[in-house]
């Protein structure tokens, strides 16, 4: 199908940029890479009066690692992510992750930004994004604002993001050497969306594990922390039995729901499938 | 409220500066406004790779990218592609090895084997697979397509 009419503007800078948004409120998108806006418009699913395109606003693109930590910017390509040697040695499990986020002509034009503002919730970089604790930077009409990946995404494609508002980074702490990290998903076809996936983080004391970040999607109306399955494993060396118990506290951690390709059941099921097989493989590299 | 928009881009090598509607995919522009009709149209909404087209030197989708976003951009299409000769030795793998049936997916399939190529010149063929991966063959001949680009990765290491 083809889009219904909008116009278009390509501000120079943020300023403009949030200016344009001022004025045309909700009947104004902002566009970046486009890869699931475009979609949703050419379904007719958003028809915007306007389309505001911040693929000229340079500033928000780059990735910096200072003090510790991981500066990336919004408009930042996936593609971009995938050749970063930052982003390999300090946030290897966005590296792992982005080579399933979608396919490569979409990952060339496709940004993070627009990937946190969408919110889907079969989306890798959210959940990695949570999983790495991170922190949404935020620029509107106020200035801007930083809020915590846990406090971020509310829903189905429902976000903190405010009218008038857009994000211009996520930040996070790079990766120190006590984290293992490892990711996974199942989807029909490479690429596609997933029908259950994991973005986890441990940090190891010695033997045993002092905190697991476990972060499922595809499983839930948004990106889910399972704090019952890390609790299994605060504490306790990433034997094959924590691994089996953390898997088992699924069932109260999560609450999927039926879609098109698969039952609440067997997204469960899944989901504690990719428990396995991810804290195996953390497991294995760690010795 | 839609007011066209003019846009200059480099296609083929050629300068052309037309006026566009907004909301027109690159894809349709390159095939109504251009006449170039090698790129096809399938699904519309990214799924089916039947579109790809090279911007800046990088593989997008042509359906999910706007004609307006190729304003002072350089594209290629598989029109180019012949031209230049870039892309000469996979189209004769695909043909040689009966990698192309309908052809319909076929002018996308060799824009992306070609950035296969460049980026990973020795692919195994599950990195082939995953590559191509974005690129519907609706009549499922995916092993000769597999077939005829690992025949011409080979053939470029010499």
């Amino acid at each position: 199908m083809k889009p219904s009419p909008f116009a278009y503007a390509k501000p120079a800078d943020l300023a403009e940029a949030l200016r344009l948004k001022a004025d045309h409120g909700d009947d104004g998108t902002f566009i970046a890479g486009g890869q699931s806006l475009v979609a949703t418009l050419n379904m007719r699913l958003s028809s915007p009066d306007i389309l505001i395109d911040i693929g000229g606003v340079t500033e928000l693109s780059g990735i910096e690692v200072s003090d510790g930590s991981v500066r990336i910017g919004a408009l930042t390509r996936h593609r971009d992510l995938e050749d970063s040697p930052d982003i390999k040695t300090h946030a290897p499990l966005i590296a792992e992750a982005i080579a399933q986020v979608a396919h490569p002509a979409i990952r060339n034009r496709g940004t993070m930004g627009g990937s946190i503002a969408f919110a889907d919730p079969a989306a890798e970089l959210p959940a990695c994004i949570l999983a790495l604790d991170g922190a949404i930077e935020i620029a509107g009409p106020d200035g801007r604002r930083k809020v915590a990946a846990g406090n971020f995404f509310k829903g189905l494609y429902d976000t903190d993001l405010g009218t008038g508002e857009m994000i211009t980074a996520v930040e996070f702490a790079a990766d120190s050497d006590d984290w293992r990290t490892g990711f996974d998903e199942l989807a029909r076809r490479h690429g596609d969306y997933a029908m259950a996936g994991l973005a986890a983080r441990l940090r190891m004391d010695g033997d045993s594990i002092a905190e697991a970040r476990l972060v499922y999607f595809a499983v839930g109306d948004k990106p889910m922390l399972a704090t019952g399955a890390g609790g299994e494993l605060a504490g306790k060396p990433l034997s094959a039995e924590t691994i089996e118990a953390a898997a088992a506290s699924l069932d109260s951690d999560l609450e999927p729901f039926d879609d098109l390709h698969s039952s609440a059941a067997m997204k469960l099921h899944l989901a504690r499938e990719l428990t396995r097989r991810v804290l195996t493989k953390i497991a294995g590299g760690a010795q | 409220m839609s007011n066209r928009i003019t846009i200059t881009a480099q296609v083929n090598g050629e300068t052309v500066t037309r006026d566009v509607e907004p909301r027109q995919s690159l894809v349709d522009f390159l095939r109504e406004n251009l006449e170039l009709t090698g790129s096809h149209v399938g699904c519309e909404h990214g799924v089916c790779g039947a579109c790809t087209v090279r911007m800046n030197g990088e593989i997008v989708r042509g359906c999910l990218t706007l004609a307006v976003q190729a304003d002072g951009a350089e594209v290629e299409t598989v029109e180019g592609l012949s031209d230049t000769g870039e892309i000469a030795d996979l189209q004769d793998a695909f043909l040689r090895l009966n990698a192309i049936q309908c052809g319909f997916c076929s002018p996308g399939m060799l824009i992306t084997a070609a950035e296969l190529l460049d980026r990973n010149p020795a692919p195994d063929r599950t990195q082939i697979r995953e590559f191509i991966a974005g690129n519907y063959c609706r009549c499922t001949g995916y092993q000769t397509i597999v077939d005829a680009i690992e025949a011409v990765a080979k053939e470029r290491r010499g």
